[in-house]
């Protein structure tokens, strides 16, 4: 597994890594990522990701919520086992609304939480590519990774030592 | 370095114009005037206006017998139940001004520094809604009218106006007890208010934090205090009007829809304070935190008015059930088209609105969604309160739009006054960097 090279920068501050992230971008390199200790505010407007488009999940899991919520109440009340309650009709609508609405919320956060699982590739047996192990702690890393820059890898090294990097260390995974 | 931010200028004053002073007086008269004019339509079996009565004014008898009651209701009701629900209403969002303030000092909140001069001008209107609703308790012949349980012996044994249920009230709803009730309501309210106005405004002048501290301990007393006078102002002002009924939820259900309506209230005057050019410093990350309690308690709202709904529903008790068979098929069907109104207006056009991110960003869509609150929490305590006090001579028509002006008019001039005493922003809270910085 030698095919991927990342070149990994260390930076010390927030404001540092901020700076770098728009200049490096200016240049025209690719970033893989940036590992922060803590979330950093505006940090993927500078890095320009797309805003998640994590609404349309929710909404189409809601709505399987909200239709097998109705199709459980009207088939179990209203057909196979209709009962008379407080002399009601056998499917009144207000006292389906509760259970519609469980079941809605459930099936779209269970749905939405799955869906960023899958998506960011996350579960219990993936191991997942530590960078820059002190990102945990104290330190800021930005992965480049070269196969998917022109760019050479002396030059991205000397870019990001110039732009605030305390280190510049080739990782290949 | 990457957090840099145009920081616009703090020192900002709102100039209330006399020509504004003018038209607001103006359109207040007019309001007024529209009473009147309703009024004199109405005597004269004329009918303007949707659903609007147009007979049996004069005969002050005509009445239903609906829910246990046996005194009619004539066009004075009219009148004095429109006065008595805005000033309920009007009440609501101003006291909601302070209350937005207390639960955001409690929690040392930051984002809603920049436009915390605006809520903090709201509760300067108490005092209308108070003297008017005093007055109207005070005299005997509105309070019969807008209170069935203060009828002359319909708690004496032997009388024939001997009403057994309402008299097992009588410790709670009883002249004196519901007097001292009143006063101190709008007492402690403001009084706590003007307090926590009072060291916002020094605090422009020094960046001591003792005021900031100072603030925060009169936000706490208030918040101890609404939490229980906020239930019982909803018994006595709303849910006492159908004295025979009562909801455990009811509490909730009166706070809820006079927070939503605040809420909306606020981003209105803040959208149009900005329109106007004042309230630079105001982000719309702020504005879209706003526009997201806005969503959020516009649900709630929703929420606790359908489990008052659903139980009353499912339990299928008389007792509880009249009340909305007065608002379903009462009195003619009259109210069944505000109950209904209520619901799209409060529930469904917010929701459906305001759900995307965009459309809180967005001035259009937060002005209808503003809009469409405001008017709809209006529907809610008509529905809330018009039954039980005007019964059959109940309408929508020119007195409604009329008595609403006028509060409203009056409403935005003491909002505007209160503004203009002071800078429009609040240069020296603590918080006012977190809330210049707020980004979302």
């Amino acid at each position: 597994m030698t095919d991927n090279k990342y070149i990994v920068g260390i930076f010390n501050d927030e404001d540092v890594v901020m700076d770098a992230v728009q200049k490096i971008r200016s240049k025209g390199i690719k970033i893989h990522e940036v590992f922060c200790p803590y979330p950093v505010h505006g940090l993927d407007h500078a890095l320009g990701y797309e805003r998640p488009r994590m609404g349309v999940s929710a909404f189409l899991f809601g709505i399987t919520g909200t239709c097998l919520a109705f199709l459980l109440t009207f088939w179990t009340l209203g057909i196979d086992w209709p009962m008379n309650i407080g002399g009601k009709n056998f499917f009144p609508f207000p006292t389906n609304i509760p259970i519609v609405f469980e079941l809605t919320v459930l099936l779209a956060a269970f749905g939405m939480s799955f869906t960023f699982f899958f998506m960011e590739g996350l579960g219990p047996s993936v191991k997942p590519i530590i960078f820059d192990i002190r990102s945990t702690d104290d330190k800021f890393a930005m992965a480049i990774d070269l196969n998917k820059n022109t760019v050479s890898d002396s030059e991205i090294t000397a870019f990001l030592s110039e732009f605030g990097a305390e280190e510049v260390n080739v990782k290949e995974v | 370095m990457a957090h840099k931010h145009e920081t616009p200028s703090l020192d900002e004053s709102f100039d209330f114009s006399p020509e504004l002073r003018k038209k607001l007086i103006i359109s207040a008269i007019i309001g007024i005037a529209m009473v009147a004019l309703g009024a004199f339509l109405i005597q004269n079996h004329w009918s303007i206006g949707v659903w609007d009565s147009g007979h049996g004014a004069e005969h002050g008898g005509g009445s239903q017998h609906d829910g246990g009651d046996h005194h009619g209701a004539t066009l004075f009701s009219r009148i004095i139940a429109n006065i008595w629900m805005n000033s309920v209403y009007f009440l609501g969002i101003s006291v909601v001004g302070v209350f937005f303030l207390s639960y955001n000092y409690v929690a040392k909140a930051g984002w809603y520094t920049t436009f915390k001069r605006v809520p903090e001008a709201f509760p300067s209107f108490i005092i209308v809604p108070a003297v008017i609703m005093l007055a109207l308790f005070l005299y005997p012949e509105t309070r019969h009218i807008i209170f069935h349980w203060t009828h002359h012996g319909i708690m004496e044994v032997g009388s024939e106006n001997y009403d057994k249920i309402i008299a097992g009230k009588s410790w709670y709803l009883n002249f004196p007890f519901f007097l001292v009730r009143m006063i101190a309501y709008f007492a402690i309210w403001y009084y706590l208010w003007s307090q926590i106005r009072k060291y916002s405004l020094l605090e422009d002048e020094t960046s001591d934090l003792a005021y900031y501290y100072k603030s925060r301990n009169f936000a706490k007393m208030f918040l101890i205090f609404f939490a229980v006078t906020s239930s019982t102002a909803a018994w006595d002002f709303s849910m006492s009007i159908d004295t025979h009924w009562f909801s455990t939820m009811f509490g909730w259900y009166h706070l809820a829809s006079w927070h939503v309506a605040g809420l909306a209230a606020m981003m209105l005057a803040i959208l149009l304070l900005k329109d106007k050019g004042y309230l630079k410093a105001v982000t719309f990350s702020s504005i879209h935190d706003l526009g997201k309690l806005m969503f959020g308690f516009s649900v709630f709202w929703t929420y606790v008015w359908f489990s008052q709904f659903l139980l009353i529903f499912y339990a299928n008790l008389p007792e509880e059930t009249i009340y909305f068979r007065e608002r379903f098929t009462g009195h003619g069907g009259r109210y069944f088209a505000p109950f209904i109104i209520n619901l799209l207006l409060n529930f469904v056009f917010p929701f459906l609105i305001l759900m995307a991110r965009d459309s809180k960003r967005n001035r259009v869509f937060l002005k209808l969604a503003c809009g469409s609150i405001l008017i709809g929490h209006w529907f809610d305590f008509y529905q809330i309160q018009m039954p039980g006090i005007a019964k059959d001579q109940g309408g929508i028509g020119i007195i409604e739009w009329g008595t609403t002006l006028t509060f409203a008019s009056l409403f935005i001039y003491f909002v505007a006054n209160q503004l203009s005493k002071a800078n429009l922003i609040a240069k020296n809270h603590p918080f006012i960097e977190e809330s210049l910085h707020h980004e979302i």
